[in-house]
């Protein structure tokens, strides 16, 4: 029996920003989910099951938050489940769900994914004092740099292409209603003249701390039949792992995430994602992840990244625009970053992304990574359901 | 090349994890923590007609919104209880009490607090109690300093009320504390003894012959145990490096300095270190370091360079 045709019937987000005082995590939760119904135009009576996902526990110290958030989302009396993976949760939260629906196990799926950051520290949460250990000896942007410093050997990549990144996504989130940065004065000679935290990343090329949740509801068939507004259908979802270190592993194109691509490519009968994929939203905390995932997930091969980006190719009007929303640069609620990369990919087919929908968008594709570049999720997302 | 030869005993540490997590609390927390303080006990009803205490945001059988909220009394009645005889720090009391479920009366549901009694033979389902209201309050559940027997009338119907007083209390400090006890396990542990005489020692893959450093027993790619202890080092290669210019907490190092992965001579992986006795915009990819120890550390205070030629970029390059 083939599978079921999963379809996106509802979004909602809340209005991201750094510290969410006036609710609740049991409030953010809700007022993202209540968007989302209200898109779908659905009841609680109309949910199934809920997946939720968040990072890790001590980013905010409720173990299982899932107990407690059962009565704000709903739940009585219904399956609720809780992933867990890190960075990339968002993702693999929708796609437990999808795939929920896709197996006939259930017919429509409410999924969500948080953090209020505000309300701990991502960065003590990350780096508990374990015993015998040495110490990270560089704060949250230490991780990633030296990273960064590899891929532009290896590419040649002039030291400039973080700072376009930087100053598009931050651009591309005036027009993203939703987004936690709106720095409208901001201009790509202020982003290049920031400082340098750790050199060879910007102050203005990292991700900001934000409070913030993402629901979405899928269906199946008969669900979108009825669906008051387009559905965006799922044509591909993949995860894949792998350790967070080990010899061998290649921090700057990592092979699960290769591996991913190619996996969400194939169920899409995607041969050519530069001209066949419309806009992507991929999980960029830091602005040179750009040209390194553009390499990772196919859109350019190896050493070309880079140059995508320089040519404008990833703008909002370029032929593969990356990150429209603004992206984690401009948004990061750590649980809900993915989520929230996957719900924009929906939105741009849907016809839905208001001022930074991209023009006649027909496939999308969200992206999350998480936990060291260890955990990948990816879905691509069309306007019409799979064929088969 | 040894045999892996397992070390006497492996190494154990405290781990204490400890964070002053914040809470926003939302209106209807907001208004029960702050009517604890004026000695004022809310619930909410909920769609059903029910009196929830303490109150929550969202019905449970229905999700409904619920934001009406009732006064009921400070008296109540011992639902369940269970006897606990050596409190822990932290804990209501300091001397032996029991833990109960309070339904107050006018309430439908029970609060977990505990209840001051001279013993387990004092204490019953259907107890008659009240509140011992602590004498500074600011406004959270301590507020309750604990329950305590008392005979009293059991009518009570709850009364309406708005919710609001004078500086609500917005949000909570919640200290969280974990206490672990840590152990490295015994890869880890032969490895630090080796640290101890100023040695680096991997632990080889017997399938993909790929040595860890810091080992940890088994390799991840192949999932099987590692069979060969291989000194590797002390000189190896910088693969990359950051410089970071910020401080960061805890962190007793002036800025600017060099945050590098360092790959030592033989070794599968990198491991990290700072760089030192070279400024530290001279530091480049592929340049030959050695540690540098200090007097007490476990681990190499810095890695300085050797003064070798730089090592080729393709000898490094699977590193990265």
């Amino acid at each position: 029996m083939p599978k079921e045709p999963v379809a996106v019937v509802g979004i909602g987000q809340t209005k991201h920003v750094a510290a969410r005082r006036d609710v609740s995590i049991a409030g953010l939760v809700r007022e993202a989910a209540l968007r989302a119904l209200a898109d779908a135009e659905l009841t609680w009576a109309d949910i199934d099951a809920v997946v939720i996902g968040k990072a890790p526990d001590f980013f905010e110290g409720v173990m299982m938050p899932e107990l407690y958030l059962a009565d704000a989302l709903g739940a009585v009396g219904k399956p609720m489940l809780r992933v867990h993976t890190a960075g990339s949760v968002g993702g693999s939260t929708a796609l437990v769900a999808a795939n929920l629906v896709a197996a006939r196990v259930h017919r429509t799926v409410l999924t969500l994914a948080f953090e209020k950051q505000s309300e701990s520290n991502a960065m003590w949460g990350l780096s508990l004092p374990v015993p015998f250990q040495q110490p990270l000896l560089a704060g949250a942007g230490g991780f990633f740099a030296p990273h960064v410093r590899a891929y532009m050997r290896r590419t040649g990549a002039p030291d400039t292409i973080g700072s376009l990144v930087a100053y598009k996504d931050r651009r591309n989130a005036l027009k993203n209603p939703y987004a936690h940065l709106h720095e409208h004065d901001l201009t790509l000679e202020k982003v290049q003249a920031s400082p340098m935290l750790w050199d060879p990343i910007r102050y203005s090329e990292t991700c900001p701390s934000s409070d913030g949740a993402c629901a979405m509801i899928l269906t199946d068939r008969a669900g979108a039949d009825r669906a008051p507004r387009p559905a965006a259908w799922v044509h591909g979802g993949a995860m894949r792992s792998e350790p967070t270190l080990f010899a061998g592993k290649d921090f700057v194109s990592p092979q699960a995430g290769q591996d991913c691509a190619a996996d969400v490519y194939r169920q899409a009968g995607i041969t050519d994602p530069r001209r066949e994929i419309d806009a992507v939203e991929m999980y960029v905390p830091f602005s040179w992840y750009e040209p390194m995932w553009l390499e990772n997930l196919g859109f350019a091969e190896e050493g070309e990244g880079w140059k995508l980006t320089e040519a404008g190719a990833t703008e909002l009007d370029g032929d593969l625009p990356v990150n429209p929303s603004g992206g984690v640069l401009s948004t990061n609620p750590i649980g809900a970053s993915g989520m929230i990369r996957f719900a924009e990919a929906a939105l741009q087919v849907r016809g839905d992304a208001g001022e930074h929908q991209v023009e006649g968008a027909r496939r999308a594709l969200g992206h999350a990574y998480g936990g060291g570049a260890q955990f990948f999720s990816m879905w691509l997302v069309g306007d019409t359901p799979p064929a088969g | 090349m040894t045999a892996v030869t397992p070390p006497p005993e492996a190494l154990r540490a405290p781990l204490v994890v400890e964070f002053p997590f914040t809470r926003s609390l939302g209106p209807v927390q907001s208004a029960f923590l702050t009517g604890l303080r004026e000695r004022t006990v809310l619930g909410v009803r909920t769609e059903a007609g029910e009196v929830l205490v303490p109150p929550v945001e969202y019905d449970p059988a229905t999700a409904a919104e619920l934001r009406e909220l009732v006064e009921v009394a400070t008296t109540g009645t011992v639902t369940t209880w269970a006897w606990n005889p050596e409190p822990r720090p932290g804990q209501p009391l300091a001397t032996p009490f029991a833990w109960v479920l309070v339904r107050l009366d006018g309430a439908d549901t029970a609060l977990l607090h505990a209840l001051d009694a001279p013993g387990p033979e004092a204490v019953r389902t259907g107890l008659r109690v009240r509140i011992r209201w602590a004498a500074e309050r600011a406004g959270a559940i301590t507020d309750i300093a604990c329950f305590e027997p008392h005979e009293s009338a059991r009518e009570h119907e709850p009364a309406p009320h708005d919710g609001r007083f004078d500086a609500p209390v917005t949000g909570i400090v919640a200290p969280a504390r974990l206490d672990y006890t840590y152990s490295p396990g015994r890869a880890q542990t032969r490895y630090l003894h080796a640290l101890g005489e100023r040695r680096t020692v991997g632990e080889r893959c017997p399938s993909c012959a790929k040595v860890y450093v810091p080992p940890r027993g088994a390799c991840p790619t192949c999932g099987v145990a590692t069979t060969d202890q291989v000194e590797v080092g002390p000189r190896g290669t910088v693969t990359t490096f950051c410089i970071v210019n910020i401080k960061a907490k805890n962190l007793d190092i002036e800025v600017p300095y060099v945050y590098a992965h360092i790959a030592l001579d033989g070794a599968g992986l990198a491991l990290h270190g700072r760089i030192g006795g070279i400024p530290y915009d001279q530091v480049r990819m592929g340049l030959r370091v050695e540690p540098v120890w200090s007097e007490d550390g476990r681990y190499p205070d810095h890695y300085r360079p050797t003064g070798e030629p730089d090592a080729d970029y393709d000898t490094y390059k699977e590193l990265l």
